[in-house]
Order: structure tokens, then sequence, then C-alpha cells
């Protein structure tokens, strides 16, 4: 087993719980994990990633090699697109449609979402929407990463226990409305497959 | 012993923590803070009084580092590679000086500048002070290294440097940890004219540290990090240092390299294994991530001896951090091409959160500079540096931290009347304090800006050595106390504050001004804990 995944977002949208989320259910089924994260001056909103690496070998670095990634998996559609060179001829991107406009130049909806279906393979979903009929739009992190469940090679139990753990803290009902999103982004990632 | 899920900042702060540290003393910077961080967050650091709070720059850091040294007990300084140009009148003399306690001196490098002004490579330091320097190739050999480090150090009397470099300080994965061991008794040294670096003890120290060269490059050639790896295909040889040798392993499903490879993981470099990997190969490749340091040592001035490869010949790239495809090409390894980024994507460059108030700071100074023109402002180093980009264009200058007062000074001796100063309250703590006094004796006719967001906010909003303590050190540095004005930067006091800042920049002296409003990214953080901390009581 062997899975190379971008995580792709803007400084401060959380792709790290993403990336803690399938770390923790890595280690519960004692695969090997690499993540590269990206700290300091791009977290100030600027475009973030983490190179996630999970496998059942040992793994040397802690980049993926270009042209090399089977996942890319972006909670904002333009970022999906970034890290294109990454992605391997036979990967997917998964990504939430809902865009972060930061900048005055972001491209117009239509023609970035015409960019994203020429691709072969993607799964694209309105993750606010989704978040906020589950309970809240906070949850919208959970959906794009319920959308990649399908993908990551992962048991869906490991994934669901790990969002319990890394919410639990937080208390029952926030667990409840993670595992909701969670499964909502999954449901709907199975039936666009 | 357990295994942890660890950053390779937080591999080393774990196996400082077990390997008997006392005190960790450091100054924020990319790539380096996590480690510090992980020690204050850390319940075994607690329990046993490992000492463990941010000190006002690198120098003092490593200072308060090598006194803890000096009293016998285990020290660890933190910094990133642009740190050590601050610490290094104190590292350098450190190693004339000598170890007590065991002395581990972690410099955190940025090849790419992810995060940074320069690329520069720690292990030239190393080498201009003599002492050994590790570099570790993944966390696991961070964890490992840092407690080797202690022991190296005591074994040698000597400051140790461990080398690393980004990706492997901000990637996290599975570090076996191993037993801890106690922390050391005070114990002052054997002999109390050790630290005293009169030119008589000096030389006679210099000496001894010259001497032990050949102990340490013996001991770089038996500690295990530094191994030739027997392959059959002796056309090319290739030197692996620290992480690079991960690119490389990469680069061949299940490992099985076909070129003998020296791994170099400590320094100094163990001649016997580079000889042998010389005699036996027909070229040489030279895989290092930073400065090609061992590629010229090994061409030497006239690139006479057999062909050595690597960043000087273009086999790989001048500048740059490497990675599996930059070393797999210079392999001859064919890479697919990726996609290209479609053209639609645009950049998106780090900016200043909405609601900074670095943004209404320097909207005010832009409207009070507005009548004398663009090009008057030196600047610093933190979040407040991104104004130099639009919308703001508010900066123009950017060099080493505390570069702001003193270039202010040097441009108004020049002529350049008004010239003004901006500088985050971190960094002028750090080193902003030495500009203010020259200017104070100079009288200089400079308007300086402290923005005090009350955090070190670019680097995650650490404490501030500056809070609550600005107007006092201005004042005993001598700027008069009806040239200090507190400002609230926010917008509905956008005009008087833009009346303030023109009054003082009319003021042919040294004036100070205060935009004073917390970092909102600190204080989101302290509302968050706050409301944690009522919910938890009831
Ligand atoms: C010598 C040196 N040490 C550390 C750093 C890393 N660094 C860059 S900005 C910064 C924080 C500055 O804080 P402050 O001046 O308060 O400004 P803020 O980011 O809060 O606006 C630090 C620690 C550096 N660039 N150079
Ligand atoms: S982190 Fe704080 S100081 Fe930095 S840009 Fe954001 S609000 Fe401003």
């Amino acid at each position: 087993m062997k899975k190379d995944i971008i995580l792709a977002g803007v400084g401060g949208q959380g792709i790290l719980s993403i990336a803690a989320c399938i770390g923790l259910a890595a280690l519960e089924e004692t695969l090997y994990l690499k993540q590269a994260e990206v700290h300091g001056m791009s977290q100030r909103g600027g475009a973030v990633q983490s190179n996630l690496r999970l496998s059942s070998d040992p793994i040397a670095s802690d980049l993926i090699p270009a042209g090399k990634a089977d996942l890319i998996v972006a909670v904002e559609p333009m970022e999906s697109l970034r890290y294109l060179p990454m992605l391997d001829p036979n990967g997917w991107i998964i990504t939430s449609i809902n865009p972060f406009v930061n900048i005055p130049d972001y491209p117009e909806m239509e023609h970035l979402m015409k960019e994203i279906w020429k691709l072969p393979r993607y799964i694209t979903l309105d993750a606010n929407s989704m978040a906020k009929d589950c309970g809240s739009i906070k949850a919208a992190n959970m959906v794009v990463l319920g959308a990649a469940t399908p993908f990551l090679g992962l048991e869906q139990n490991s994934i669901e226990t790990a969002v319990k753990n890394l919410f639990k803290n937080k208390g029952n009902e926030i667990v409840e409305l993670n595992l909701k999103a969670l499964r909502a982004g999954r449901n709907h990632a199975l039936k666009q497959i | 012993m357990q295994k942890l899920l660890l950053l390779g900042d937080e591999a080393i702060a774990q196996a400082a923590i077990d390997g008997g540290m006392s005190g960790i003393y450091a100054y924020p910077g990319t790539p380096s803070t996590e480690i510090m961080e992980y020690v204050q967050a850390s319940k075994a650091a607690k329990e046993n009084n490992i000492r463990a709070l941010w000190s006002a720059n690198e120098k003092t850091a490593m200072e308060s580092a090598l006194g803890m040294s000096y009293a016998g007990k285990r020290a660890m300084v933190c910094m990133k590679h642009v740190g050590l140009n601050v610490a290094a009148d104190a590292f350098i003399n450190a190693a004339i000086t000598g170890a007590n306690g065991g002395l581990v001196v972690v410099a955190a490098d940025d090849p790419s500048m992810h995060s940074s002004q320069n690329e520069q490579d720690s292990r030239f330091y190393g080498k201009f002070s003599l002492i050994p320097i590790l570099e570790p190739s993944n966390q696991q050999e961070a964890y490992d290294m840092t407690r080797y480090a202690f022991e190296l150090s005591e074994r040698m009397r000597i400051p140790v440097l461990l080398r690393i470099t980004t990706r492997l300080a901000h990637s996290r994965t599975g570090v076996d940890c191993s037993e801890p061991v106690k922390q050391n008794d005070l114990k002052l040294p054997d002999n109390l004219r050790q630290f005293v670096l009169l030119p008589a003890i000096a030389r006679k120290q210099y000496r001894e540290l010259l001497g032990k060269q050949t102990q340490m490059e013996a001991i770089s050639a038996e500690s295990g990090y530094n191994r030739i790896i027997e392959r059959s295909d002796k056309s090319l040889g290739i030197i692996a240092c620290g992480l690079s040798y991960n690119y490389l392993l990469e680069n061949y499903t299940d490992g099985k390299i076909e070129n003998p490879v020296l791994k170099i993981g400590q320094y100094p470099l163990p001649l016997d294994l580079v000889n042998e990997l010389y005699e036996s190969c027909e070229e040489i490749l030279v895989l290092e991530e930073g400065y090609p340091i061992i590629e010229e040592l090994l061409r030497g001035l006239l690139n006479k001896s057999k062909p050595i490869k690597g960043r000087l010949d273009g086999t790989l790239p001048r500048d740059g951090e490497l990675n599996p495809v930059i070393v797999g090409n210079a392999l001859g390894k064919k890479y697919p091409q990726g996609q290209a980024v479609p053209e639609l994507v645009k950049n998106r460059p780090p900016k200043l959160c909405d609601g900074c108030a670095h943004t209404d700071a320097f909207l005010a100074l832009n409207e009070a500079l507005a009548s004398y023109g663009r090009g008057r402002v030196f600047s610093d180093i933190g979040c407040y540096t991104l104004s130099a980009l639009e919308p703001l264009e508010a900066i123009n200058s950017c060099v080493d931290m505390g570069a702001s007062i003193s270039m202010a000074i040097g441009a108004a001796d020049a002529g350049l009347v008004p010239a003004v100063a901006a500088i985050g309250d971190s960094t002028f703590t750090h080193s902003g304090m030495t500009g203010l006094l020259d200017a104070v004796n100079n009288n200089s006719p400079i308007t300086i800006i402290i923005l005090d967001n009350s955090t070190t906010g670019m680097t995650g909003g650490q404490t501030s050595s500056a809070f609550g303590k600005i107007e006092n050190i201005v004042r005993g540095l001598g700027v008069p106390e009806e040239h200090i004005k507190v400002l609230k930067p926010l917008r509905k006091y956008h005009n008087e504050n833009v009346a303030v800042i023109k009054e003082e920049i009319e003021y042919q002296g040294v004036s100070i001004i205060i935009p004073r409003r917390e970092c909102i990214q600190t204080l989101s953080r302290r509302m968050r804990q706050k409301a944690k901390a009522k919910t938890m009581n009831i």
C-alpha cells in the first residue's frame, strides 16, 4: 500500500486538521507516514500545501516527487489546480468549489470550473453548504476529507476513529457533527465515481 | 520505549528532554520555532523543571546556554540560520572556551527561502568555529543525533552544532524514543580560567581546539553517522549529506541504489571514507542540501581532479532546496512531465490578516508622508514587512533584524530628511534598542514607528520580550517624553493618527510613535482559551 497525497488550501483554512485525521488513521493501521507541512510566512493568507505520504513500507523522501501524487485534496478550487504538476497522470483531484477570494485577480468561477472539468478524474463538492446542512460550516474540512476517503486506501473505521479522537475534547456534539460531515462527503464522492 | 508522531523540530525537543537537558534558550524563527514550543508544552519538561523561555535575541540565548554549560548542566540553544549571524560572536568564542555541561546549538536552515531573507548554510559556521556538526537525514536521526550530541559535547568538551533544514524541521513522522537520562548536577569547570578568553589563555585554548580536530575526525569516521554503502557500479560515486540521502533513496524502488554512496551525517568530514569513495569511483556526485561546501573542497581551486558533479558544474541547480526529481535528473532518471499549472491560477502571496493593526498604522503613515514623496521608510522583519506589497506599498527596506533604525540614521546623515523607521515590538527589543541609542546620541532627525502588537506575530505569536516595556526603554535611552506618542491604530482614529505622525516627522530629532493594538490572531487565541477555561470551571 502506498498513497501520496497533496493537501492544498489557503493559510488559515486549516488543511492541517485533514492531515491530522489521515495521519491518525494511518497510525491506527500501523502504516508508515511522512507529512511535510508549511509553517511560517505563507500561513498569512497565502497558498499553502502539505505533502502527505502513507505506505506499508518505509518512506524515504518527505517530499512527493513531481508527477507522482495519487491525490490532490483541496479545500479551495483555485488551489486544487496549483499543484497539478505534482499529480500522477492517473491521479484524482478532490476539491471544494467554494472560492476563497483574497486577491484582486481571482479568476471567474465559471472559467475555474471549466478548467477542473477538463481533468480526467475529479470530485467536486460544495463543501460549505454540505457542512451547513450537517450543522456548521466549520465542518467543511471534514466534508472534503470524507470525499477523499474512498481514495485513501484506509479503512473507513480507522478514519472515523481518528475524527473522534481529534474532536473528543470538544464534546460529543462536535464529534457527531464532524462524523456526519465526513459521511456526507464520502457519500457524495461514492455517487460521483 | 514509545513511538511518537513528531515533526523534526519536535524530535529534537523530545530528545533534549529525554537527554537530560536542564534548559533551552531560543529566539523564534522559522523553521526552528517548534523546538522551544514543544518543550514549553511538554509535561515531562515541566515536571523536570527544564527552563524554557524565549530570549530577547539569539546572542543572549547563546550566551545563556553557555552559562548553563559553564555550570555543568546540559543546555540547548535554537535559532534559524540568520539567527546564527546574530549569535556568531558568542558562538565562535564558545568553541574556544569549550563546554562544561553538554552544549548543543541547533541552527535551522531554510534553503529556497520559504520564510527567510537568504539561504546561508550553517555548516560554514560549524567549520569556521572548528566544532563538530551533526546533520540528520530524517526525524529518527534528528532524535538520535540530539541524544548523541550532548554526549559528544561533554566527551570533547566543546559545543556541538546540529544543522537541520526546513523539510526535516517541518515534516512529521513516527520516531522511536529511547530511555531518558537524569539531568547533570551543578558542577563548576575543573579549570576556573577555561572561560576567561584573555589572549594568553585564548591562545592556549585555541591550540587545544586545533589539537582536538584529529580526534573529532576519527570520531566522525566511527560514529556510524558517516558510512559507505558498497555497490558494484563504480562509474559514479555519490556523496549524500543529510536530507539529500532520502531524495537519493526515493529514486530507487526498494532502495537498491546501483552506485556506491558515502552517507554524511557528521563533520568534520571523515577523510579516509571520502578518499575511499573517491579512489574507487570514476566520477563523484555531491548532493548537499545547501551550499556546495564538500563539492568545493573536493574540486579544489583549479578543479583538475576527476570529474566532480554537483551544484557548481550545473548537474544540480546552484541555489534552492533539492527534491527527489532534481536528484533523479542528476542521476539521469526520467520523470514523467506532470501537467502544467493552468494559466488562470494566480499567485496568492501572504498578506496582513484582515483587521490587522499594522494596516491602519501604515495607512496613517502613508498619508502623513504623502507630501514628501515615496522612498523614505526603512523597515524590518515581521508581519509588517508584508506592507511592502500592494495595496500598502509602505516600506522600502527589510534587511536584518534591527536594521530599520540604523539605516534611517545613515540615510538621514546622507541628507534624506525626513527618514522614517518602522519596526515591530519584538524586533525592537531583539536588536533595535542599540540603534535607537545611536540615534539619540547622534540627534538624528528620524521618526521611529514601533509597531506594538504585543507579540512576535510572524512566527506564530510567541511572547514578545518588549511586552509592557517599550515606553520605559525609549525613555531610558534618552528620547524626550514629549516625542514619545502612543496611537490606537483603528480606522476611526485615522485623521488624529495622521496628524500626530505628521507633527513628529516635522520635528528635527528622534521621535517615537507607538501604534498599539494586539495582533488579532493572538487576541482570538486568548479569547478561545478564556472561553474554554470558563466552561471547564462550570
Ligand atoms: C535574526 C533573525 N531572527 C529571527 C528571525 C525570524 N523572524 C522574522 S520576523 C520575526 C518576528 C518579528 O516580530 P515583531 O517584530 O514583533 O513583528 P510582528 O511579526 O509581530 O509584526 C521573527 C522572529 C529573523 N528573520 N532573523
Ligand atoms: S498575525 Fe497578527 S500581526 Fe500578523 S498579520 Fe495577522 S493580525 Fe497582523
